[in-house]
């Protein structure tokens, strides 16, 4: 009987937690998008009053309205803001995946006593602060910053370049932020390999190359998606970055909501862009969950 | 013993190099006199002395480690709990909807996190402040012990447990007394990353802050918008230390604990 019970608590407790801060919270935010702005606390309205029973909420959902989302395609800027974070997104994917994939495979080739204390080493940066790393880079980007001194004094460039409040900072801030989460992914995968097949490929003429493209990079694939996604998704909402290292021209959705919210004090505004930016992610976010869930019955097995 | 090969070693140093100079930078930096960030002015340690009297900065430490410890503490367990809900319970209703729930706030954009949370709270009628932080830290690193923990216990001898229950032990005995002692380094890892996680989050807090909640990432946040400080660097340098030296001598204990098992077992 305990065995029961107990089952039950522990299912309920953490699922209770989780619809209550996880799930509960997005239908408010759905709720409120559907809402109209106004100057009071909260600012929105209709507001449920419950102590007014079924007509009060009758009278609340009569004055929903899809005004918010007919101001987000009205206002070209929300529309530039979602295609720019996709495009900001997608490009600092694919170069992070660029950079990761020679660390992590440099990583899994390496003698079997290093291979720990490589691993440690990318995931330490990973423990320290996100907000301190980006943070580090100002200091290097800016116009009277460490890498224009080092530029000018090695004679590569006369005028300092202008990298700070750029889109390149951007890109750079979310490479450098996002690579342990496409090294770690490619590297679990990467490890796995039977690396005699590489010597087979190369036994029956291919070369090194050809054999790359043909054996190591489709059997890694899984570790690229898996990467791919945890650097893409987070970046589409990404706020710090763009906000400390993008200038005034950097559109980004998660700046456009921050501002949204904390600026205009427009709340129905910025949940109505949370929800559509939630909308974009739906896709990738069920693909990673697919993925993570796939892995963890291969671990069971 | 296979060596590195050129390739390999070249890629692992840049990629390290990229990794690490900038962390670098910052630190050293930290012991410069000047405030400029570009001219050294000679090695002090004045900025952390300045820090030191830094009241607001002091206080935003204490109320942003007292919400890491609690939420850090809160979150291994309902993550424990969720973990072995994942891996143990077999299929139950709503199964597939608890495990989106654990594993979507993984990647949801911090923006959207922090905006539903805060409005949740306010329809709570529940003043924002150190309570609301904390549970809107429990609720996203409960998530990241779940994995955590989760990876440990697929690869879980269940037999060991099914001894104990055979014996006469009571499933909650089992527990505490078999499978909790063998997935300790894993929630103690999952504790480890909570309490980081909540040690360094700016959005979440920002939303879900309220007056005398200041925490030390939001403090940072608007001292950095101002331009780079040396006080700033000598912050960081710190933060640095304490979260590295934790994560070392955490791994090391994981792996002299696993050195000492494997000597009893033989």
């Amino acid at each position: 009987m305990e065995g029961r019970l107990g089952r039950i608590v522990l299912i309920l407790v953490p699922y209770l937690w989780l619809l209550v801060f996880f799930l509960v919270p997005f239908f408010i935010v759905l709720k409120i998008s559907f809402s109209q702005t106004a100057i009071s606390m909260p600012p929105y309205f209709p507001t449920f009053d419950l102590s007014e029973g079924w007509s009060g909420i009758k009278a609340a959902f009569a004055e929903l309205s899809f005004d918010n989302y007919v101001w987000l395609t009205e206002d070209n800027l929300y529309i530039r803001s979602y295609l720019s974070s996709l495009w900001i997104a997608g490009t600092s994917m694919l170069i992070t995946l660029v950079v990761g994939y020679p660390i992590a495979y440099g990583m899994a080739r390496a003698p079997k006593a290093w291979r720990p204390t490589l691993l440690m080493l990318v995931i330490l940066p990973f423990w320290t602060s996100f907000l301190i790393r980006v943070y580090a880079w100002i200091g290097i980007l800016k116009k009277e910053g460490l890498l224009n001194l080092l530029l000018t004094n090695l004679g590569i460039i006369d005028q300092p370049l202008t990298i700070l409040n750029t889109n390149t900072a951007v890109y750079i801030g979310i490479v450098y932020s996002y690579l342990p989460f496409m090294v770690l992914p490619l590297y679990s995968t990467l490890e796995k390999m039977d690396f005699s097949l590489i010597e087979a490929a190369q036994d029956l003429g291919c070369t090194p190359t050809s054999a790359f493209w043909k054996v190591t990079f489709p059997l890694s694939l899984p570790g690229v998606v898996a990467g791919c996604l945890l650097v893409f998704i987070p970046a589409v909402g990404e706020f710090v970055i763009p906000d400390l290292l993008g200038g005034t021209q950097t559109l980004m959705i998660g700046k456009t909501l921050w501002n949204e919210f904390f600026s205009n004090r427009d709340w129905p505004v910025a949940s109505a862009v949370a929800i559509v930016l939630l909308l974009l992610l739906v896709v990738p976010i069920l693909v990673f969950q697919r993925l993570l869930e796939r892995q963890q019955e291969a671990d069971a097995r | 013993m296979r060596r590195f090969s050129w390739f390999n070693a070249t890629s692992l140093t840049f990629g390290f190099a990229f990794l690490y100079l900038p962390i670098l930078l910052l630190i050293i930096y930290s012991f410069n006199e000047s405030k400029l960030v570009t001219v050294w002015g000679g090695f002090s340690t004045k900025w952390y002395g300045e820090l030191m009297r830094n009241e607001a900065m002091l206080d935003a430490a204490w109320v942003t480690l007292r919400v890491a410890f609690f939420s850090a503490s809160l979150a291994a367990v309902l993550g424990t709990m969720a973990a072995l809900v994942l891996v143990r319970s077999g299929r139950f209703k709503g199964r597939t909807l608890f495990s989106g729930m654990v594993y979507a706030p993984l990647v949801m954009p911090e923006v959207i996190t922090g905006l539903s949370l805060l409005l949740l709270f306010i329809s709570l009628n529940l003043d924002r402040g150190m309570l609301t932080v904390t549970l809107a830290h429990t609720t996203f690193s409960m998530c990241y012990v779940a994995v955590v923990v989760s990876s440990r216990l697929v690869t879980f001898d269940r037999s060991l447990e099914e001894a104990a229950l055979d014996l006469g032990a009571s499933p909650l005995d089992a527990f505490f007394s078999v499978t909790l002692p063998i997935i300790a380094p894993a929630v103690i890892a999952g504790w480890l990353l909570a309490f980081t996680l909540s040690l360094d989050d700016l959005v979440i807090a920002s939303f879900n802050t309220g007056p005398g909640a200041t925490t030390l990432p939001i403090k940072i946040y608007s001292a950095v918008r101002l331009g780079v400080s040396p006080e700033i660097n000598a912050l960081s340098t710190i933060l640095i230390a304490v979260v590295s030296l934790g994560v070392i001598v955490a791994s090391l204990a994981d792996k002299q604990l696993a050195k000492s098992r494997g000597n009893q077992a033989q």
